[in-house]
């Protein structure tokens, strides 16, 4: 199957490939995918809890080309965007940008996913320690 | 000499044909083009005799004790058709039960599920982690309406060659016709059917440097005899078994490299062993977590697949097929997401199903490319792995079997 120039692109020169450690504060993860499904991608969000707007993004994948390709651009769009916004990115998006053929949509798929958990996580876990703030309790 | 890419190490999926072959293919296209069924003058005289050495040395390669015992198809997969369809319709009377293996290539599992849809009754044997088939568990299959065994002798994916020969004689204690699907073994590993009592054998000519487009069905004739019923009705060819006109230029083609594959079969499979074995260990002594799919021993000298835990397949070959033409065990570019079948079937986890990559060397194969596909080839997994969670998560410790994936 032949890749299209972006995916190829992605894939030999991936964008933000690592980790941030989970407990960071305004870290959000997400891991979705399963290995017997031959994709698996974590994605993660670091958030600045003041102005809500993401100043870093990393990710690892295994999972073909194409999978690696939309983690990687997910991980470029995120950048510098709120967490509203960021909410919404839309797998179709990365299949046009990628121009993924149909079998591989489900790659596109995953990227969306893994940005709600991502957003997700930090949500639950940084929210709520400002609530926790605000209330007074730890 | 200088590396010439990109390298070609896909020679289960074909080989080029040797320019050998190609000499001797050359004067029945233009030259000696006469029809070989043409019983009346020089030109089909010069056909037939063609055909009929190349059916010769054919026989010799399998060790068929008669050349007639060879029918001439368009390839590996129309063989499997017409053996499997043929011995159902012919034997039907007789009996509804096929038993087969769950790793056979798609043409055996097809005609198979067809047959099914037409009534009959298909036993799918597993095989054992090492990709054998355990003959004694073939025989607890066995009812006294099974009519046909069909097993593949070496397998396309993993290599690993069954004992044939054991799985021979219990058909013949118990009068069932036994067909074998030789398309990978024929050329490389030894095949004998009066030795290993097989009555039904196909193979094709561009597995074994010879030129695409035409196959064999070996029939037996004697001990017994067995018939077929025909796929394609027309003039009578080929013993009635399967009319059109033969290709002479393919089937003359087809039989030379057969006798050049027996000429030189003892001294180019340990040649292409020894450059398998060097492969293996460049890559299994650099890479951690990288397993060898397939029975150690009984194997394709010129097959090796190795399975890399935390990457994908699809991924490791993108990495390389710039340089080097290889085949994932991996069925993730369909839409399914299944992983191979055959590895599956190993009962290896799943993800290392999705991570098997195969390598197949052939004649033509230097020791200089082993060389550098085994370098490409740990270097693209090592970058890989630097990207997976998944390898992340081994090295933290974390059991990858506990974790509850989400998936899609």
């Amino acid at each position: 199957m032949a890749y299209s120039d972006k995916v190829v692109d992605h894939y030999n020169n991936p964008r933000n490939v690592g980790s941030f450690t989970k407990d960071t504060p305004g870290v959000g993860t997400g891991l979705v995918g399963a290995p017997e499904c031959g994709d698996v991608m974590k994605l993660q969000i670091k958030v600045n809890v003041e102005t809500g707007v993401i100043e870093d993004a990393k990710f690892k994948t295994f999972g073909c080309g194409s999978a690696i390709a939309s983690s990687s651009l997910a991980t470029e769009w995120l950048k510098g965007r709120t967490v509203d916004e960021a909410a919404k990115i839309k797998n179709t998006d990365i299949v046009n940008e990628l121009k993924l053929p149909p079998v591989k949509i489900h790659c596109s798929v995953l990227a969306e996913d893994a940005i709600k958990a991502a957003l997700a996580d930090y949500k639950e876990k940084w929210s709520q320690a400002e609530a926790g703030r605000e209330s007074g309790a730890s | 000499m200088a590396l010439k890419l990109p390298i070609f190490m896909d020679s289960q999926s074909t080989t080029p044909v040797d320019p050998r072959v190609l000499e001797a293919m050359l004067p029945y296209f233009t030259e000696k083009f006469g029809h070989p069924a043409s019983r009346n003058h020089p030109f089909g005289w010069e056909a037939e005799g063609a055909v009929d050495r190349a059916r010769g040395a054919i026989a010799g390669l399998v060790g068929a004790r008669d050349p007639k015992e060879l029918v001439f198809t368009s390839g590996g997969t129309e063989s499997i058709n017409l053996a499997l369809k043929g011995v159902a319709e012919m034997y039907r009377e007789k009996g509804n039960h096929i038993v087969t293996t769950v790793i056979e290539q798609r043409a055996g599992l097809d005609v198979c599920k067809r047959l099914e849809r037409q009534g009959f009754e298909v036993t799918y044997v597993p095989v054992g982690a090492d990709g054998l088939v355990d003959p004694e568990a073939l025989r607890a299959v066995l009812t006294d309406k099974t009519i046909l065994i069909s097993v593949m002798l070496a397998n396309n994916e993993i290599g690993t060659v069954q004992d044939a020969a054991a799985i021979g004689k219990l058909a013949k204690e118990k009068g069932i016709v036994f067909h074998v699907d030789a398309t990978q073994a024929v050329g490389k590993v030894p095949v004998d059917v009066e030795a290993m009592g097989i009555d039904l054998l196909s193979c094709t000519s561009h597995m074994l440097y010879g030129p695409k487009g035409v196959g064999a069905l070996y029939v037996r004739r004697k001990n017994p005899r067995v018939r077929l019923a025909p796929m394609m009705d027309g003039g009578g060819h080929e013993r009635g078994m399967r009319s059109g006109t033969v290709p002479v230029p393919l089937a003359v083609g087809f039989g030379a490299a057969a006798e050049i594959c027996r000429q030189v079969m003892p001294e180019e499979s340990r040649r292409l062993a020894g450059l398998r074995d060097r492969l293996q260990d460049a890559i299994l002594s650099k890479v951690d977590e990288a397993y060898l799919n397939g029975h150690p021993e009984r194997r394709l000298p010129h097959n090796l697949n190795i399975s890399f835990a935390y990457v994908e397949g699809e991924s490791v070959l993108m990495g390389l097929n710039k340089e080097v033409a290889l085949s994932s065990g991996s069925a993730c570019t369909s839409a399914t997401l299944e992983p191979s079948y055959v590895i599956s079937a190993l009962g290896v986890d799943s993800e290392l199903a999705h991570s098997s990559i195969r390598f197949g060397l052939h004649r033509f194969s230097t020791e200089e490319e082993v060389d550098f596909v085994g370098r490409r080839t740990v270097e693209v997994v090592t970058r890989l792995r630097e990207m997976s969670p998944l390898y992340e998560l081994a090295r933290e410790g974390v059991d990858l079997k506990t974790i509850k994936w989400k998936a899609e």
